[in-house]
């Protein structure tokens, strides 16, 4: 009983995100006589594509977050410019797709790599450097384009970010693929979980208790099955949630399973500590902050695709967004705690309460007003919930 | 010694889980110094927190009486109204502020909307001259040593008329020296008619200046031994702390040094913020394969800078020198050339610049090795991760609930156990301990001691820099004294003694030297 409420109290932040979708959904239905809902298809599908960017933004955000609270004000402008410069290379030159994409990659990383040299090397607090990157990058965009926005990109650029799989085909077709991609998810996942544990009890390590695998192994596959299930009765899969998996996963992965991303913890965690221990610590600095300014420019490509234009004044407050997202999904504000999948339950939430509250027809007036108090209240949660653990 | 200034009677107070004390009573006479003596996690720092009002009345059981009333505080601002101030062991002064601001600081001179500086320093420099510290009142208290630091704390204290000190661990970052200019000035200040609670661990300092030592195991009050009547002895007083005789605090071991494994030669290095300035002066040291040597020297001397620098150049600059390990030469220019070099150096700050506290006893294991948990392409084996730690978790036996448990929760010397298995983890030849038992009880630094000894064993190379002599006495093979930066002395284990190492050091240094900025702010 102990253990099931503290797998409970490991997942709050989860527990609240359903609470809210349910809470949503009744307050919805009740508004518009039982026919909206939260979970239409069509809105499904709108939700992952209006938060993509967040999603990316955050795995990097986190990452210099977990450095010791450091964070990153300037990819709403990465944002802006490498958008930009995407709208020039393939509108106005005509420039190949696949080059110019690898050339806003690139770019993004040498934006990043920029503002992390100052940041690791000479030791100019990051708020600063990228509060300069900020206005910076953002002027530099509006001299691109002139004030101007660029807009209908080649339709073989959009494909990969707006397009949805299988593409072609019936409604029966799109929703027979899906939901057999999304049960082959599930029987993977379910797959992985046994493997592991039969390979911790081969080497005779100790294993969770059956039940625990077995709930969190239902619920994983209830969320796939499920958002399958609503994906396959709109337009399939947005191929944009593959490349927001893939990130996640990447990311991940890089946090808990490499001896960087352990070092990256122990920097946050103490970071005099980590470099007597060996930990170039100027260096991790280096990666996190060079990283942001790529997964920046990626987040740049999605929107501009997404849009269809290039416009001086996107990306605004993006890293407002992403600061939050991490926050509510439990970073700490002094670096060295915080999860990748944390941080993206974080970002669903913020995506929940715009979505949610659209739905309802709240203003913007009244969306920032609660989206600002519930980013308070989740760190006062988060504080005094730590209090209560040290003081037991 | 008039009466009772304070009565504590069956004082209970229980944290969710753990009853931290159980019925202690306690009896301070006016203008006595009392002593507390007690292991780690006894009791003694919990029991002065309810006394200074931090548990406040309701929260334990029990009654306080002090100065004939029965008392029942709040918060701390109700004991120190009457004159009850805590010194903590960690200082609670602003290093950015000047003395004279610490020193009003929360009992600010003038209205509240307009200091009186000309009074807030004029009455710094008086009670600046009642602890007998002899810096001006606008000195900033990170310029000054952690010796005076203290001293301004006292006068803090004076400021605030005390009548009852409590120190918790004045002496814990003190120099000999020092300790012992602090411990006159109880004394000195004693005649003037306060009172002090003192608690130590330096069992010779107690037995010094105690009228009554009160000792404590176990959150219970166990006895309380009276000046000319009791037994004042070191042995008598562990034998109340530890409820046995100990009768050898240092494990013995057969010594069999092998071949030279570390040398320093003309190790020369500057301070980082005042180049012209050299913290260690054209040191040669060498250390052999199962041996102890030990660096001896007062707080300042340079010890902790040497380890540093020699430790991948993370202390200083303008390093100039050779370093052979096994009689070859490396250059260590960086940690993870000396961790590659299998040199370890175990720091004496095991909370700043030691342990991951918020990660568990795990993470901080394997932290300056991971590679021995991970693949070639650096993915961790996580399952490794965890045999391992518990390997080492037991070899060091340390008291904990698994290895998940949170380094910050440990006690002193099991946090130093963990400190001690990371860097065990990381497979080194050489090991340079600093202040390796600092701030923890008898029992633990016996444990502490023993695993030393297991690792000169093993033909391991040992360099230990230590401020207890009696320590660096029954441990090392052989002990270098350092003093203002220099090797000054050394000395055999069958030649030293501690007479002859203060006179050493004494002989080697100007009386008064100026406080060196400490390394936490240096570096």
């Amino acid at each position: 009983m102990s253990r099931l409420w503290d797998i409970l109290k490991r997942n709050t932040m989860l527990i609240v995100l359903i609470l809210v979708m349910i809470l949503f959904e009744i307050l919805i239905r009740w508004n518009t006589n039982g026919y909206g809902s939260l979970f239409r298809p069509t809105n499904v599908t709108n939700l992952i594509n209006q938060n993509g960017y967040v999603v990316i933004l955050t795995c990097g955000m986190l990452l210099c977050i977990l450095t010791g609270g450091n964070i990153d004000l300037s990819i709403g402008s990465i944002v802006a410019l490498v958008g930009a410069i995407a709208g020039v290379f393939m509108v106005n030159w005509g420039t190949n797709i696949y080059l110019s994409m690898a050339l806003c990659l690139l770019i993004g990383l040498g934006l990043g790599a920029w503002q992390a040299f100052w940041v690791a090397y000479i030791k100019i607090p990051p708020f600063i450097t990228t509060l300069s990157g900020m206005l910076a990058f953002r002027g530099f965009a509006w001299l691109i384009l002139g004030g101007l926005t660029i807009s209908a990109f080649p339709p073989g650029f959009s494909r990969y970010f707006n397009s949805f799989l299988p593409g072609t085909g019936t409604p029966g077709e799109n929703y027979a693929f899906t939901i057999t991609v999304a049960v082959v998810a599930a029987l993977a996942l379910i797959a992985i979980q046994f493997w592991t544990r039969l390979k911790k009890i081969r080497k005779h390590y100790e294993v969770e208790p059956m039940w625990e695998l077995l709930l969190r192994l239902v619920f994983g596959c209830f969320v796939i099955i499920a958002t399958g299930h609503l994906l396959g009765r709109d337009k399939g899969i947005p191929v944009i949630l593959i490349l927001l998996a893939v990130v996640v996963l990447v990311y991940n992965f890089f946090t808990m399973n490499t001896v960087p991303g352990r070092r990256l913890y122990a920097m946050g965690g103490n970071e005099k500590a980590a470099r007597l221990s060996g930990v170039n610590t100027d260096r991790l600095m280096f990666f996190c902050y060079a990283n942001m300014g790529f997964l920046s420019a990626l987040a740049a490509l999605i929107c501009v695709a997404r849009f269809d234009t290039a416009n001086p004044s996107a990306g605004t407050n993006y890293e407002l967004d992403a600061i939050g997202a991490c926050f509510i999904g439990g970073a700490s504000a002094y670096g060295g705690v915080g999860t990748i999948f944390g941080c993206i339950i974080g970002a669903i939430f913020m995506g929940v309460l715009n979505n949610g509250m659209s739905l309802l027809g709240m203003g913007a007036d009244w969306q920032r007003t609660v989206k600002g108090l519930v980013l308070l209240a989740a760190v006062i949660f988060d504080v005094l919930s730590q209090k209560r653990k040290r003081l037991s | 010694m008039s009466g009772i200034l304070l009565e504590m009677q069956g004082i209970t107070k229980t944290f969710p889980g753990v009853k931290a004390l159980d019925n202690v009573n306690l009896r301070v006479e006016d203008g006595e110094i009392h002593a507390l003596v007690g292991e780690n996690g006894a009791g003694k720092s919990t029991l002065m927190k309810v006394l200074a009002g931090d548990y406040p009345h309701g929260d334990y059981d029990g009654t306080i009486i002090y100065d004939g009333k029965e008392c029942r505080f709040t918060g701390m601002k109700d004991s120190e109204r009457l004159g009850i101030v805590t010194i903590h062991q960690e200082l609670a002064l602003v290093p950015n502020l000047s003395i004279a601001e610490n020193m009003f600081l929360g009992n600010e001179r003038g209205s509240y909307f307009r200091l009186d500086w000309d009074q807030t320093f004029q009455m710094t420099t008086k009670y600046l001259r009642m602890v007998g510290l002899d810096e001006a009142p606008h000195v900033l208290v990170k310029d000054i040593g952690v010796g005076k630091q203290q001293l301004v704390e006292i006068a803090k204290a004076l400021a605030k008329k005390v009548r009852l000190l409590i120190l918790d661990e004045p002496t814990a970052s003190l120099n000999d020296n020092d300790s012992q200019k602090l411990l006159d000035l109880l004394v000195e200040l004693k005649k003037g008619g306060m009172t002090s609670i003192l608690i130590s661990h330096k069992l010779s300092e107690v037995s010094q200046i105690a009228d009554h030592i009160t000792v404590i195991r176990d959150g219970t009050t166990i006895e309380t031994l009276t000046r000319g009547v009791d037994d004042f002895s070191e042995p008598r007083i562990i034998r109340g702390m530890v409820g046995r005789e100990m009768t050898d605090r240092f494990p013995k071991r057969e010594s069999h040094p092998g071949d030279i494994g570390l040398e320093v030669r003309n190790w020369t290095v500057h301070h980082p913020l005042y180049p012209e300035r050299k913290v260690c002066d054209d040191i040669d040291i060498h250390v052999r394969k199962g041996e102890v040597v030990g660096i001896s020297g007062l707080m300042g001397a340079g010890r902790t800078e040497l380890a540093m620098s020699v430790f991948g150049r993370s202390y200083g600059t303008k390093i100039s020198g050779r370093i052979l390990i096994d009689g070859r030469e490396v250059a260590l220019n960086s940690v993870q050339d000396a961790i590659a070099n299998k040199l370890a150096y175990v720091t004496e700050d095991r909370k700043g610049c030691g342990l991951l506290l918020a990660s568990d006893i795990r993470e901080n294991t394997t932290l300056a090795n991971l590679g021995r948990i991970s693949s070639r392409r650096g993915v961790l084996d996580k399952d490794k991760e965890i045999q391992l730690a518990k390997v080492y978790t037991d070899l060091l036996s340390v008291k904990c609930s698994g290895i998940d448990q949170l380094a910050g929760n440990l006690s002193g010397g099991n946090q130093q156990k963990v400190l001690l298995s990371k860097w065990m983890f990381a497979e080194p030849e050489v090991l340079i301990l600093d202040e390796p038992t600092r701030g923890i009880d008898v029992g633990a630094k016996y444990e502490i001691y023993t695993i030393i000894n297991k690792l000169v064993e093993a033909k391991k190379t040992v360099l230990m820099i230590s401020s207890e002599l009696p320590e660096i006495l029954g441990m090392c093979d052989r002990i270098y004294v350092m003093s203002e930066g220099r090797i000054v002395g050394e000395f055999t284990q069958a030649e030293a003694n501690q007479e002859a190492i203060m006179a050493c050091i004494l002989s080697a240094k100007p009386p008064e030297k100026p406080d060196v900025v400490p390394i936490a702010q240096g570096a």
